[in-house]
């Protein structure tokens, strides 16, 4: 099998943000924790383009290398989950992380950090698969019970497409063809690595 | 014999300065998605057997298919 990936197609969210209630209902995310979001590039200007953004489970993820207690893994399937037993919440994930994915509950004292908590890909975590201390800690482990990232499937413009990254790509590839348009994927290259990713705008690779 | 107990006892008084082993704990294992929750239907998706990893991924293929592909829906 090829790895898990997200495709946002700027060209078809409405930002209706059913994406973000999907992530939340879905896996119970406490209040001030976002895993996903709907970003909105040149708000208000003609042309304005929608985009969802959480964990993008890169390939060469930066939180995995900058976490001092190695608390990230990566399973089989390119996803990239971490174990809250082990994270001790310093934040250092937040900032190599070039999508802000990283969330830190702040329900505690002022100025008190939680445990790291982001995207799973719906992919739990390293507890029983579609156990209770994996729900309260992950959230739902819906790629063992045979589903998709439900913020992929309850996408109602279908503009997040979410799975094997071979099968979405086709998707993705055949949309543009019909339309003759909006090749352009944000955070494709960033995630999964191409020649332009991370160059300034107009450098040659 | 003497040096050997008087060494002995030392290096048993100096184990207490040796620093403690720091090396985190790493990462602990996590099951394969494909061997499924043990849950039923509809908190499992019908349609594929748990444990076999080539069924679990046609499911999740034929799942993205049929829910994301809209122009398999609407010719």
């Amino acid at each position: 099998m090829a790895r898990m990936k997200f495709i946002c197609d700027s060209e078809r969210c409405i930002e209706c943000n059913s994406c973000v209630t999907a992530c939340k209902n879905e896996h119970e995310v406490p209040w001030g924790v976002n895993r996903r979001r709907v970003v909105t590039l040149n708000d208000g200007v003609p042309g304005e383009r929608s985009i969802s953004v959480a964990c993008m489970h890169c390939s060469d993820a930066p939180c995995m290398a900058v976490c001092p207690v190695n608390c990230f893994y990566r399973t089989e399937e390119g996803v990239v989950l971490h174990d809250k037993d082990t994270c001790i919440g310093c934040g250092y994930c937040s900032y190599a992380c070039p999508f802000g994915a990283p969330q830190f509950p702040a329900a505690g004292t002022f100025g008190v950090r939680g445990k790291m908590d982001k995207c799973t890909f719906c992919a739990g975590g390293p507890e029983a698969n579609g156990s209770q201390a994996e729900f309260e800690k992950y959230g739902r482990n819906r790629l063992a019970e045979g589903k998709l990232p439900a913020c992929a499937e309850m996408c109602s413009t279908k503009a997040l497409l979410g799975g094997d990254g071979d099968v979405v790509a086709d998707i993705f590839r055949n949309r543009v063809l019909k339309r003759g348009k909006g090749a352009e994927v944000w955070g494709w290259g960033t995630a999964y690595g191409s020649k332009q990713a991370g160059q300034p705008q107009g450098a040659k690779s | 014999m003497r040096t050997i107990l008087v060494l002995s006892l030392a290096a048993l008084a100096l184990a207490a300065c040796a620093e403690r082993e720091q090396t985190a704990s790493g990462i602990r294992s996590d099951a394969a998605p494909f061997n499924g929750t043990n849950k039923q239907p509809p908190f499992t998706a019908a349609g594929w057997k748990p444990g076999d990893r080539a069924n679990w991924e046609q499911q999740l293929k034929v799942r993205t298919v049929n829910g994301q592909n809209d122009y398999v829906k609407v010719p």
